[in-house]
């Protein structure tokens, strides 16, 4: 852990976004992580991220459960609402918060162990009630806090640091998410920037569930030969789909697509995903499609990694329930406690 | 871009930009760091053997280090650098032991022509290794121009009596109130070098209607300073007008401001901004009262019955032409006349050598000015060496005393009978700070105060005594305070390819956005893609080789802060901040030879 804070002093160059913030205004505090840990080219794709999106710092809340993974909102958005919850319970925490309040953006952070392993059943239902989220999986494949130990994500027959042989199944969390109706999937890599920044602005914009596994490899204790979630590994098993661009606002499309290599995908918000396809035959609103594609790739031994499926009209959570536009913090105290005429009646239409 | 290679002596000496600047290299964070660490002696005896003056240099210096410094990019202003000087000056032990003693005579013999810094730096080399230097000078004390035409409420006689003492205490014969008046002569006594250091010691003149008749009242700026040095001079009229905006204008006004001057204005050609002199002592003097009235040409003294009662000045303003050449052309308001009791002319100054005879063969250009070799300073007669103003006209103490230690290095050459062409490559020492897994041997925390000011007498007491000295100094929790603001830019990220991961850890926590992993390609074409923007070219790009996944790193050595954090993230050890000393030759230097030890 380094001992002294980052300076304050930043380039004098340093363009700034539409609110007239710099990416270092971003950034949380120090990381306390290990030097060189995939999580922390993470936490800078999302400060990257919110400041491309000119995002309001105190518009998002970030919140988490338990492990290396959970630590991380306090390295980015300074600025924002965070809550730090108990392990594997950051969905219901989400949740809960998402109701009350649906103006803010609900960023989840979680990790294999906290998402694959005791929170796996709070992942789940999260995904499958549609909250409006971006809910990330930093994966690493190892509980890196115990020392290194194989977690639910590590791949079938991959090595510990130790030499010891993976003997169970891994849980693709990507796979799941498609299987339980998220309608934003994506996977990347955390060595891959250019990949992962749009893919978590997209993701941010995206109204709706949206779900991002980013192998991100500990350095402590999966980096090693054997190991599938090691920088060398993933690099030359890495299958992108496709590469993204998020355009946001009336911005022109770029010239320099190739024709016929570009699919624009038009978001709730208006925001539109440009997709360059690097494999000809993905169709990233094909749900079935995308889960037989992933199955074909990883029993070849293959990580597809891109915009693996997106659903540009999904509905959410308050749309199903259809709940209050207002915020409840928002509400006063005449619509919130209507009085006992209204209760008889609520009563009434009940018997 | 190819590979940097950062074993050549240049590359990182560039990265320390305060020392790539001084002319004498003077290496400015490593004595930094000692005076933060208390250690003020040994942070004077690093800037005595490299620029000989530092009591009187971190009073006087014209301070290029400062400009250059690397913090000036990252903030609003560099590191006074200067100033930090005269606290290892003020607060040293003493340190009459460190010196080092006179060698065993040689019997060899060196003359001296000047007593000023060029001279004196070049007996401070030879002495020591046995030479018999003597020191020529028609002043009665030692020091030249550093003595005569510096007010002493900048410089004190007393640091300058204790500077030359030092050098003058190392066996060197100084004959004082002996001007040479005969180079011939000189060449006669059959010393085995020559060397002059006499100085550029004519103030130029403004042959303007009036000069002659107002002459009374009209001082040549330098010959007034020199005269008030020597107490020959103690008062000027109660109205002053100073012409010219070097340093020497500033001088004369803030002496007149103590001699009885109560209306004292500078008036320049040019404008403001344009001025020669430093900033710092454009501020001082406005700070004493002074008006800098600019865009105004002097055109005629005006007299009645021989005393003087006026300037009178056209007005002027700056036009440029297609090649963006300055002009200044009559703006067509009326002339002004300014009425004053005394005029000081402080229009520049020129080189004289009526001395040197045209049989001594030393050949002049068409300025009159000695042909003299920029890297040797031999002049056309090869025993006879020139350096400081002597050589190439007006500049300041700091290039004089790096013209000293060149000068120096040839004559012990040629007299040891070795090519005075050859110069011995400086010595380079690399070596790893690191200390634990997130510990340095220098302090890394990166301070953000702003530069503190040095503290000035009350401006009434100042005024009141022309030798009482102006500035205070900084006080040991100031100079503390302000020794944090270096950056260290002598320790440097040292980058290893073979043992990178590209995991961005260092671009991630980089401050400065100084790191980029990219595709390589020719540097016009790189410095558009780095992370941050790229406006200073002559800032290096530090290139690694290839490589796992093909690209290259590129740091731009521009703006970092030297903090670390690269090297404290990196999980491999690829970056590594390593301390770089230069130690560049000087007469009796231990490598004479051609061998490079460098990273």
């Amino acid at each position: 852990m380094t001992y002294i804070a980052k300076p304050k002093f930043h380039h004098p160059g340093l363009k700034k976004n539409e609110l007239g913030y710099t990416h270092r205004d971003y950034e949380g505090k120090i990381s306390t992580l290990c030097a060189g840990c995939g999580h922390d080219s993470i936490t800078a794709s999302i400060i990257e991220a919110c400041y491309e999106l000119s995002i309001e710092p105190h518009r998002v809340a970030k919140i988490s459960g338990i492990g290396c993974s959970s630590k991380t909102p306090d390295y980015f958005l300074g600025n924002s609402h965070g809550f730090n919850s108990v392990h594997g319970r950051m969905p219901s925490v989400l949740t809960g918060a998402n109701l009350a309040n649906r103006d803010l953006i609900y960023l989840g952070v979680s990790g294999d162990g906290d998402s694959a392993s005791i929170g796996f059943g709070q992942f789940a239902h999260s995904i499958r009630r549609a909250v409006n989220m971006t809910y990330i999986v930093e994966n690493n494949g190892v509980y890196g806090l115990t020392k290194g130990q194989f977690s639910a994500t590590a791949d079938r027959g991959s090595k510990s640091k130790k030499g010891v042989t993976n003997t169970d199944n891994a849980i693709d969390l990507v796979a799941i998410a498609l299987q339980l109706g998220a309608t934003f999937v994506a996977r990347s890599f955390s060595g891959d920037k250019t990949q992962l920044v749009p893919l978590i602005a997209a993701a941010i914009r995206h109204k709706g569930a949206s779900f991002i596994d980013v192998i991100s490899p500990c350095i402590a204790f999966n980096n090693h030969a054997g190991s599938t979630k090691s920088f060398d590994y993933v690099r030359e098993h890495n299958d992108a789909v496709n590469r993204l661009d998020v355009l946001v606002g009336r911005e022109p499309i770029s010239v320099d697509y190739a024709p016929g290599t570009v699919q624009l995908v038009e978001q709730h918000d208006g925001t539109r995903l440009a997709l360059r396809k690097l494999d000809a035959d993905y169709d990233p609103h094909d749900r079935l499609g995308a889960m037989t594609f992933l199955q074909k790739h990883a029993a070849k031994g293959q990580i597809v990694t891109g915009l693996l499926y997106v659903d540009p009209d999904a509905e959410d959570l308050h749309t199903h329930l259809d709940t209050v536009e207002t915020p409840l913090n928002t509400l006063d105290e005449q619509a919130l406690c209507p009085g006992s005429a209204v209760l008889d009646k609520i009563n009434a239409s009940l018997r | 871009m190819k590979p940097t290679d950062i074993s050549a002596p240049d590359y990182f000496h560039k990265v320390v930009d305060c020392q790539w600047a001084c002319p004498a290299h003077t290496p400015v964070p490593e004595y930094i760091r000692l005076i933060a660490e208390g250690r003020y002696s040994d942070a004077y005896m690093i800037n005595w053997k490299s620029n000989v003056f530092p009591g009187i240099l971190g009073r006087t210096c014209d301070r290029p280090c400062e400009p250059a410094c690397r913090r000036g990019r990252v903030e609003d202003n560099p590191v006074a650098i200067c100033r930090l000087k005269r606290v290892a000056a003020d607060f040293k032990d003493d340190i009459k032991h460190r010196l080092p003693k006179p060698g065993p005579k040689n019997g060899k013999r060196i003359a001296l022509v000047g007593g000023g810094p060029a001279s004196l730096a070049v007996a401070r080399d030879l002495a020591p290794l046995g030479y018999h230097c003597t020191v020529f000078d028609g002043d009665p004390k030692a020091g030249g121009m550093m003595r005569s035409q510096i007010p002493k409420f900048r410089l004190p006689d007393s640091v300058i009596d204790e500077e030359t003492d030092y050098i003058l205490g190392l066996g060197v014969d100084f004959k004082g109130g002996q001007r040479i008046d005969s180079l011939k002569q000189l060449l006669a006594e059959n010393y085995d070098a020559i060397f002059v250091g006499s100085g550029a010691p004519r103030g130029r003149e403004l042959d303007i209607p009036g000069r002659k008749e107002a002459a009374a009242n009209i001082h040549i700026g330098i010959e007034w300073l020199a005269n008030v040095s020597f107490g020959h001079v103690d008062k000027i009229g109660r109205r002053v007008i100073v012409l010219g905006g070097g340093n020497t204008a500033m001088d004369c006004c803030r002496t007149a401001r103590r001699l009885g001057g109560e209306s004292v204005k500078v008036v320049v050609r040019s404008g403001f901004e344009e001025m020669k002199a430093s900033p710092w002592e454009k501020e001082d003097a406005i700070h004493e009262d002074i008006p800098i009235l600019n865009y105004m040409v002097p055109v005629a003294f005006k007299h009645v019955a021989g005393k003087l009662i006026g300037v009178t000045f056209q007005k002027v303003k700056a036009e440029y032409d297609a090649k963006g050449r300055r002009n200044l052309v009559p703006s067509g308001e009326p002339d002004e006349t300014i009425p004053c009791d005394d005029v000081l002319v402080a229009v520049g100054q020129e080189n004289a050598f009526p001395w040197i005879e045209a049989d001594c063969g030393i050949e002049f250009d068409k300025w009159h000015m000695p042909k003299v070799d920029p890297k040797t300073f031999v002049s056309t007669n090869p025993k006879v060496f020139f350096g400081g103003d002597a050589a190439f006209g007006p500049k300041n103490i700091i290039w004089a005393v790096a013209h000293g230690h060149d000068a120096a290095l040839s004559i012990h050459r040629m007299l040891s009978g070795e090519d005075i062409n050859e110069r011995p490559l400086p010595e380079v020492h690399v070596s790893s700070q690191k200390m634990g897994i997130h510990e340095w041997s220098y302090d890394n925390d990166i301070s953000a105060d702003k530069r503190f000011k040095v503290p000035h007498r009350d401006k009434v007491v100042a005024l009141k005594d022309i030798r009482t000295e102006v500035e205070l100094g900084y006080d040991l929790k100031l100079a503390l305070g302000e020794a944090q603001r270096c950056l260290n830019c002598d320790v440097q990220t040292v980058f290893s390819a073979p043992l990178c991961i590209e995991c961005d850890a260092c671009v991630d926590i980089c401050p400065m956005d100084c790191i980029t992993f990219t595709e390589n390609g020719e540097e016009d074409d790189l410095r558009q893609r780095l992370k941050a923007p790229s406006p200073h070219h002559d800032q290096a790009l530090y290139v690694s080789g290839d490589l796992k996944t093909g690209r290259v790193m590129v740091k731009d050595e521009d703006v970092c802060l030297h903090c670390g954090l690269c090297a404290e993230r990196c999980p491999t050890g690829a970056w590594d901040m390593q301390k770089y000393l230069i130690d560049m030759v000087q007469a009796g230097s231990t490598c004479q030879s051609k061998a490079r030890s460098a990273a």
